[in-house]
């Protein structure tokens, strides 16, 4: 079940990054590359924030120079300067605004690349205790709030502080005395932006744990509404949902009254100042004449707490960006997959002394390159010596497991679900670290191999059944990128696939969505093993399909199957009576543990489990 | 959409009409104080009347706080409105999902009713509010500003000629070429989270054929698109304010030009100028606003959209067929189970049968086992037993008679059905145990906890029955929590008990003592049970034999090892696959 955080949904605001500063840093790292630019940007916003505010103070010689003397060709004049200012104040900001844009697109998507390639080298233990829509959540949500605080916040925050000192700055030289009462109520300001702010944050905070509340009930009864109809529960469900949400109803209407109340109160207080600068400024103009520079203070007076309201606004953006990108982050931290192995797989041809060398074709030989040099073949000789493993430091799932599969055997795990068959494929491909003793491959041991390489000489079949958004050529194409048309169509034939996709709409070309929903669970499942073809590696892992799939298609998969394990090193979890007869070694395995092994006649001789399950003798312990 | 949507806002309309009221009379007092000013300027300046100034401006200090009242009012008005209509919204959203049938909520699946429940409401919820806040304000202010410009000067207003449809013009001409780019950035978002999306689904099978490479370059591509889709569609959009920027200065600009004439010439006040430019900036200002607001809207939209569609899902089961007996509603008489030439898939549209030309008939009290491949329609099969789904063709009977003839609430509250997927929520034990016969008594409870197996855990717990179970049942093992699911459904002295894979975790022997106990404690049950042990079944007094939605094979297990080839095989296969651990 995805949980998510209070605070994730639209609306939400508050969430506090745990570590402000290294966060930040780390994203101004990634902005760093463009540093000339953003000195730009800086430049700009320097630029377009002078004239901004440099404009309104040249209504004051407007009106008291040219307009009441009547002085036409300088009014003309200054207001061809005024034109100029203003037409640079809006191509700076346009441009500075572009720049953002282009900046932190760039960075975002620099940090979505970075965050999904550091993804892939994480161990599958990863992927195991994080729920599918938790990572989701990270390229969502996450990104998406980095992305709106860098295209707007950031520039915003300068700007409107460059605005704000501006403006000061003009009042003051225009009138000292008046800037005092802005002063004056500016405090006042900066009072209530405190307390309405600190109480709408403890609301804002209330309703973000009532919001969770409800999320969390709706989650979870919504995951458990076939249950709920089962058990006539809807009256009891509804009942449960009407407390969560009326209180959250009640906690959500108080915090956004108060946050409501933001607006209009500094609003207002701006024409409270404006009322009060109009008055004092009109008693001065009375001794001074200077009427121009009372319309130029009251232009200031109205602009200058504009500035606070969107910094009190977007200082919430910011922190819930580095929340985000503190949470992106903490994936990126995330130790990777051990990948020390230095031997590497590469093609061979044998030499007539028994020994191999490399060439670079295919040959359907393969051998083993140390770091020195040396070529060892590929032969598929895979031993277990006392491998302890667990998911997790606590419950071991293998005990002291050691079994032997030589090349070209077909091993085949018979046992209950959860007796560890699964686990020890897993453990052949290295997608999780053992505890104790060792596994090794040709003699060699896999953690001296490198992953790719060990990867790429084991194919396997998985139980469960993934296809990709594409072509049906390319989902088989996924085991060998560089594969011909000619191959896979190969491969589709040695896994009695072929049939099926000419019958396609589109034949090989058909595309598929949505894990290849429109075909049959058989279908794709045969388009799995001849994804397997297509690799034609030299050990297999095949997990059997329990799913019953119609009679034909499932002779065609056995079929398949078959062809493609002959000669082969095979390891399979195996669901069928016909595999486990003709496999060559069988291992039965209970809670973990190895209880026997044999082929099936040897099996049948020890007079064993194999044996007493095999003819239906055993009863229930 | 708006039919849809509007129910739920009317408990609210005295609230969203203050609001409106509210933001409108603020709108027009803000607009006032300007006004008063242009009084001090040519008034009390001209004539050097400080007595006027401070009136005057005392004047201006009351319509200011008078504005900061309503303000304050709309902000009010416009939270309870706005968080009300959300709440009713959420609720009337949740309750409906309440009556749809299984196959409605697969229709939608989980995960997306979650979101349609939480994030589109809240968007709904913040768009009604804000625009209650600005929807108003902003024609308010516009109208009232261009008003009093005209009442200040009529020749000068003239510049708004061509302003405004400027104005217009470019934010209609902005809004056009954004929408499609918005568009766009949507369909690259869904493109490149589908990659994640898959990536994280295969992740064995990326790694296991060694295709991180190949991924990540999937994804490099995705991410370059969305970035200058992105690129393309933010640029558009900053190009909006710059602009307006120009049209605001350009029009000051050219009132200063016009207005200094006028007020040399003597045609109009140094004061009614200043006013002049406080409405210039008012009136774009509220246009700006405005197309603000078509941006939000566009997104809520959207929301809306989901929502509606939620809304007007209507149950594909109901209780329409239901008969009424003398004495309130038909309850099943007793737990005999027909079938009738059954014919059922789950969507219409789909050309293979899951269940095809189903017959059988189960008497009341028997233990029924059934046995399969999965996907063989076991599951499929016992659904339509407490009318979960509906077979297409033929007729399911339960003590008697069609299971449309009774109530969901009666033949559910007679048939208890052990799901494969179930769950446990969140609370004590007691609580969840309790779902299943809200009045049980301590030793009811107990006995129904006897009869799964329960109880040895349940007694070695320190809290016992009281026992927090934590979200979605966090705190129990597997096996712990199937235990617990079989004893909820037994509280409900069921007339048939279905248990769908319910013991899959369980041991053996927990199993086989489970068995015991139903032969013992619900005698008068028919017991349905699906395993994948052929041992949890061998004793039932008939085994079905299920394959490719048809009943192949009915009998008991002596019979059946005799007669049924496919039973044997089977039974043989699931010896060897499953069941060594015996």
């Amino acid at each position: 079940m995805a949980k998510h955080g209070p605070g994730h949904g639209p609306g939400g605001g508050f969430q506090k990054p745990k570590n402000l500063r290294s966060t930040l840093r780390r994203l101004m790292r990634y902005m760093g590359r463009y540093k000339p630019l953003l000195a730009l940007v800086v430049v700009l916003l320097l630029v377009s924030s002078a004239c901004t505010v440099g404009g309104s103070y040249l209504i004051r010689p407007l009106i008291n120079d040219y307009i009441l003397p009547g002085d036409f060709p300088g009014l003309a004049r200054m207001l061809g300067i005024m034109a100029l200012v203003y037409v640079s104040a809006a191509a700076c900001s346009f441009g500075y605004s572009r720049i953002m844009v282009h900046i932190s697109q760039n960075t975002v998507a620099k940090i979505r690349e970075d965050l999904f390639d550091r993804m892939q080298d994480l161990p599958l233990k990863f992927f195991d205790s994080h729920t599918h829509g938790e990572l989701m959540s990270r390229y969502t949500n996450d990104i998406e709030t980095v992305s709106e605080a860098l295209n707007n916040s950031f520039g915003s925050l300068v700007s409107c502080s460059l605005n704000f000192t501006g403006t000061i700055l003009m009042m003051l030289v225009l009138s000292p005395l008046l800037t005092l009462i802005t002063f004056a109520v500016l405090a006042v300001m900066l009072l209530v932006v405190k307390t309405v702010g600190s109480r709408s944050r403890r609301y804002f905070a209330q309703q973000q744990k009532a919001l969770g509340e409800v999320n969390g009930y709706i989650e979870e009864m919504i995951e458990g509404q076939k249950v709920i109809k089962v058990f006539n529960h809807e009256a009891a469900a509804k009942e449960g949902f009407r407390t969560r949400n009326d209180a959250y109803r009640s906690a959500s209407t108080r915090a956004q009254i108060f946050a409501g109340m933001m607006m209009p109160a500094m609003g207002n207080l701006s024409y409270l100042n404006y009322a009060i600068t109009c008055c004092a400024g009109g008693i001065l103009a009375i001794r001074s004449g200077d009427l121009g520079g009372l319309a130029a203070f009251l232009q200031y007076t109205r602009q200058v707490a504009q500035p606070i309201t969107q910094i009190s606004q977007q200082v919430n953006t910011v922190l819930s960006a580095v929340a985000g990108a503190e949470r992106i982050f903490e994936v990126m931290e995330t130790p990777l997959e051990p990948d020390e192995g230095k031997i590497q797989l590469v093609r061979a041809e044998p030499g007539q002394d028994g020994g191999v060398t490399r060439v670079h074709r295919d040959t359907g030989f393969w051998a083993w390159r140390k770091p020195d040099g040396q070529l060892i073949p590929l032969r598929g000789d895979v031993r277990f010596d006392g491998v302890v493993f667990g998911y997790d430091a606590e419950h071991t799932v293998l005990h002291n497991v050691s079994l032997f599969a030589k090349p070209g055997q077909k091993i085949a795990f018979v046992g209950s679900t959860g007796a560890g068959k699964t686990t020890i494929t897993s453990l052949i491909n290295r997608f999780y670290e053992i505890q104790d003793g060792t596994i090794t491959y040709d003699g060699l041991d896999i953690r001296d191999i490198s992953k790719e390489s060990l990867r790429r000489s084991l194919g396997v079949v998985l139980q469960e059944t993934h296809l990709f958004t594409g072509t049906v050529a390319d989902n088989i194409r996924y085991g060998r990128l560089d594969a011909s048309d000619e191959e896979v169509e190969a491969a589709a034939r040695l896994a009695g696939a072929d049939g099926f996709i000419r019958h396609l709409p589109q034949g090989y070309q058909t595309v598929l969505s949505g894990d290849g929903g429109s075909l049959s669970q058989g279908e794709r499942q045969l388009l799995n093993i001849a994804r397997a073809a297509c690799a034609n590696p030299p050990v297999l892992i095949l997990d059997e399909a329990t799913s019953s799939i119609d009679t034909r298609t499932e002779t065609l998969i056995e079929r398949g199957m078959d062809r493609l394990m002959a000669g082969r090193t095979v390891f399979v979890i195996a669901h069928r009576l016909s595999t486990v007869r003709n496999a060559k070694a069988i291992i039965v395995l209970e809670q973990g543990s190895i209880i026997e092994r044999g082929d099936h006649d040897s099996l049948l001789a020890q007079k064993g489990r194999y044996y007493q399950l095999y003819t239906g003798l055993a009863e229930l312990a | 959409m708006l039919k849809t949507l509007w129910p739920h806002a009317r408990p609210y309309t005295p609230w969203i009409l203050a609001g409106i009221a509210c933001s409108a009379a603020e709108a027009i007092f803000e607009l006032l104080i300007p006004l008063v000013m242009s009084d001090i300027v040519d008034v009390g300046i001209a004539n050097a009347d400080q007595a006027y100034i401070l009136r005057k401006g005392a004047l201006m200090v009351l319509l200011a706080l008078c504005s900061l009242a309503l303000g304050l009012g709309a902000a009010v008005a416009s939270s309870v409105a706005g968080m009300g209509f959300g709440a009713n919204l959420r609720r009337a959203e949740y309750d409906h999902i309440q009556t749809f049938a299984f196959s409605n909520i697969e229709k939608f699946s989980t995960a997306s009713l979650v979101t349609r429940l939480t994030n589109d409401v809240n968007a709904l919820q913040l768009s009604l509010m804000m625009s209650m806040r600005l929807m108003v304000r902003a024609p308010v202010m516009l109208v009232s500003a261009l008003v009093l410009s005209i009442r200040i000067s009529l020749q000068l207003s003239a510049v708004f000629l061509v302003a405004l449809p400027l104005l217009t013009a470019i934010v209609a001409v902005i809004l056009v070429r954004v929408g499609p780019l918005f568009r766009a950035l949507q369909e690259k978002t869904d493109a490149l989270n589908l990659v994640v999306q898959e990536n994280l689904t295969g992740i064995r099978v990326v790694k296991s054929f060694v295709r991180e490479d190949h991924e990540r370059e999937k994804f490099r591509q995705r991410s370059h698109d969305l970035k200058s889709t992105s690129q393309r569609a933010f640029g558009a959009v900053v190009i909006n304010m710059p602009l307006m920027m120009l049209i605001v200065y350009g029009t000051i600009i050219a009132v200063m030009w016009f207005g200094g004439q006028m007020v040399f010439a003597g045609t109009l006040e140094a004061g009614k100028l200043i006013t002049y430019f406080t409405y210039i900036s008012q009136i774009l200002i509220s246009l700006m606003m405005v197309s603000m607001i078509f941006m939000m809207f566009s997104r809520s939209i959207a929301c809306a959209k989901r929502i509606t569609e939620v809304l007007s899902e209507s149950p594909s089961i109901t209780d329409s067929a239901a008969k009424q007996e003398a004495n309130g509603p038909a309850v099943p008489a007793d737990g005999s189970i027909t079938f009738d030439h059954v014919f059922f898939k789950y969507h219409t549209e789909s050309s293979e049968w899951v269940l095809r030309d189903i017959s059988l008939h189960i008497p009341s009290g028997k233990t029924v086992g059934i046995l399969g491949g999965t996907g063989s329609g076991k599951t499929s099969l016992v659904s339509l037993i407490p009318r979960l789904y509906e077979a297409n063709q033929g007729s399911v009977c339960v003590g008697g008679r069609p299971v449309a003839d009774y109530t969901m609430e009666q033949l559910r509250e007679s048939v208890s059905m052990v799901l494969q997927k179930n769950t446990l929520f969140t609370g004590t034990i007691r609580e969840n145990l309790l779902w299943g016969r809200p009045d049980a008594t301590e030793e009811q409870l107990w006995a129904a906890c006897r009869a799964a197996c329960a109880d040895e855990f349940l007694e070695r717990m320190p809290q016992g029955l009281d026992t927090d179970l934590g979200q979605g049942g966090v705190n129990v093992s597997g096996g712990q929590k199937q235990r617990l699911c079989i004893a909820r459904a037994i509280l409900k002295q069921p007339k048939v008990l279905i248990l769908d894979d319910s013991t899959s975790a369980v041991d053996t022997a927990t199993d086989a003592k489970i068995r015991e106990a139903f032969a013992k404690e619900l005698k008068d049950s028919t017991k349905l049970i699906i395993a994948q042990r052929v041992n949890s079944v061998r004793d039932a007094d008939l085994i079905l034999v299920m394959d490719g939605g048809e009943v192949v094979a009915q009998g008991v297990h002596e019979q059946l090892m005799k007669t049924c080839p496919i039973y044997q095989e089977v039974y043989q296969s699931q010896q060897e696959g499953v069941s060594l651990d015996g």
